[in-house]
């Protein structure tokens, strides 16, 4: 490991502008590093070749056994897996720290593909709740309905559902961007941190409640505001971004993206203030 | 947790008891401790049938008290004699265990008076009266108290379950799911969630002659539909007024002899796909329930917070 400290010559990710802080104390360590590309890569991560397919028929299996048989696959460097009958089991596809194209013939359960990095999946079917929890990158796209909770506390990639979302969409989103391409239920963008969400139709009740950051684009009507979510104006970046976004997503081909309301935070909250509650309560 | 299914056939009857028993039998892991179905069964509709209890299960993992089953007989005795008193006229019964019995009879008076008078006697409890409501509940998983009430052959046109797991209350058949809307005539509800003015609810309705069997506070939603309805509202209206006067988070399905409902809370807590066709209705806590009797790929979708639906036979 690179000390930071003491290097003289700038490494490329302090060329690049990152990590040009001082690190001190035991728990220094150096974070994507470009000069090291494997550290891009999870130790064990299999070469997978996109090329080489196979068919998994999870019917009679429980999500453990489809898991383990979806690892195996990768270990002998399938790189398209085609998982037949899932019939809305949980938790499949979970886990997935590799390149690898995932397709679903049919619907999932809870937290399908969920703590995913890097693959792109492909659900021909609904998902249930917490679709894509914490995934960190990779693309999933969902071709009918989603239940709650979907893409909760994602890091980054692309998370699309064509169809309609349930309530709390994107709880607790920390990257990433969220597409939807029917309507979304209540509290969506709910204490959202960072990140985008696209709804194309109509939203529920206290949109983008206590949401600290990121940016919400509502095609429809609005329920309601959450605390602390207000209005923005949209700019051409806005504009051209959400074009570019809704053609990856393979959604909205004449949608007028110029009339979506754009939703930020007010950054009203106490946590927002200069002052700490109690220093607050002395100036006051 | 809970895990809770309902499903209504429109226009013609199926096998509810066995189709109920696959939904709520996906959904054991969500709650292990009873189930309960509400089936409504194709009957001649001539005669009500009152189910009714005289004692718990007392069985592994129950919370309820030990007693010598010659209680049983005793009580039993005093519900047939009330019966008499009464001016009903049984025309059938049947023992379906130690402790629950089934009687179809002839009865045209007040119903409300009439379970007030039959409850007065300890520890019996009418879990159902209708025309075609069946209501079971016991301790176990579905196949287990559907292979002991013998429902694998129930035809009907739709039915509600319940897989319970305790948290408010005992483990025992008065806390289990479904609820009877006493005091009306085959009307049951289900519940996942927790309702949290269930104590202020309860005190208003007690005072205006509702009757609560259980410290559950599911039964609050059964009860509180029923006085709604008592005072001329819907079932559909009373399902909406109920968005706002049960405070917590709740999805629950209500059905009475022609119609299946669903309501869910205003935050969308808790969790409900549903499946709708022109002649099926399915819907689960969870997408396999509806999974283990539709195994074709189907649309499916969760409907939004508070919203409520109902639908005829």
């Amino acid at each position: 490991m690179a000390n930071l400290k003491t290097a003289e010559k700038k490494t490329k990710a302090q060329s690049m502008g990152l990590h040009t802080e001082v690190l001190t104390g035991k728990t220094q360590q150096k974070f994507f590093n470009p000069d090291e590309a494997e550290n891009f890569f999870y130790w064990g991560a299999y070469d997978v070749d996109f090329n080489k397919r196979t068919d998994l028929d999870v019917k009679d299996m429980n999500c453990k056994e489809a898991n383990r048989r979806i690892d195996e696959l990768m270990s002998q460097g399938y790189g398209t897996i085609v998982i037949k009958n899932p019939q809305g089991k949980h938790s499949l596809g979970v886990g997935i720290l590799n390149k690898l194209n995932l397709i679903f013939e049919g619907s999932l359960g809870y937290f399908g593909v969920g703590s995913i990095d890097g693959p792109m999946v492909r659900v021909n079917g609904r998902v249930g709740w917490s679709c894509a929890e914490n995934m960190m990158a990779g693309k999933v796209v969902i071709e009918k309905n989603a239940g709650s909770c979907f893409g909760a506390a994602i890091r980054g990639g692309d998370l699309i559902c064509k169809g309609s979302v349930g309530a709390r969409t994107g709880i607790d989103q920390k990257g990433g961007t969220i597409i939807v391409g029917g309507d979304a239920g209540a509290f969506t963008g709910f204490m959202m941190q960072r990140g985008r969400i696209i709804i194309m139709g109509d939203v529920g009740i206290n949109l983008g409640d206590s949401m600290y950051d990121g940016t919400i684009y509502v095609g429809g009507k609005i329920g309601s505001f959450g605390s602390d979510a207000i209005e923005s104006p949209m700019t051409k970046s806005d504009i051209d971004w959400l074009k570019r976004k809704l053609k990856v997503a393979e959604l909205g081909e004449n949608f007028d993206v110029s009339k979506m309301t754009k939703v930020v935070a007010g950054k009203k909250l106490w946590n927002y203030d200069a002052l700490e509650p109690t220093e607050k309560k002395g100036a006051i | 947790m809970c895990g809770i299914a309902g499903l209504i056939h429109r226009g013609k009857s199926s096998n509810v008891g066995s189709e109920l028993q696959l939904m709520l039998q996906a959904l054991k892991h969500r709650g292990p401790d009873s189930t309960g179905y509400a089936l409504y069964a194709e009957n001649d509709g001539k005669n009500f049938i009152m189910r009714f209890k005289v004692g718990e299960n007392v069985g592994e993992g129950s919370t309820s008290i030990n007693e010598d089953a010659s209680v049983y007989d005793k009580r039993k005795k005093l519900v047939d004699n009330t019966l008499g008193e009464l001016g009903a006229k049984v025309i059938k019964e049947d023992q379906l265990t130690p402790y629950s019995f089934r009687y179809e009879m002839q009865f045209n008076d007040d119903l409300m008076e009439f379970s007030k008078k039959i409850e007065s006697i300890e520890s019996v409890e009418i879990l159902s009266i209708g025309k075609s409501l069946e209501l079971i509940k016991d301790l176990g998983d579905a196949a287990t108290v559907s292979e002991r009430y013998g429902l694998g052959n129930v035809k009907g046109t739709h039915a509600i379950g319940h897989a319970r797991m305790a948290t408010e209350s005992g483990v025992d058949i008065k806390s289990a799911h479904p609820f009877w809307g006493y005091p009306f005539s085959d009307v049951s509800v289900v519940h996942n969630g927790q309702l949290t003015n269930y104590w202020n609810n309860r005190r208003v309705l007690e005072n205006k002659g509702m009757r609560f069997m259980s410290e559950c506070d599911s039964e609050l939603i059964a009860v509180y539909l029923a006085e709604k309805m008592r005072n001329g509202a819907t079932l559909e209206e009373g399902m909406k007024d109920s968005l706002t006067g049960l405070d917590g988070v709740f999805t629950y399905f209500v059905a009475t002899k022609d119609s299946l409902g669903m309501a869910k809370d205003t935050m969308a807590a808790k969790p409900l796909v549903l499946y709708e066709s022109d002649d099926l209705v399915a819907m689960g806590s969870e997408e396999i329930a509806i999974r283990s009797i539709l195994p074709q790929e189907i649309d499916t979708y969760d409907p939004f917070d508070g919203e409520v639906k109902v639908w005829q036979i």
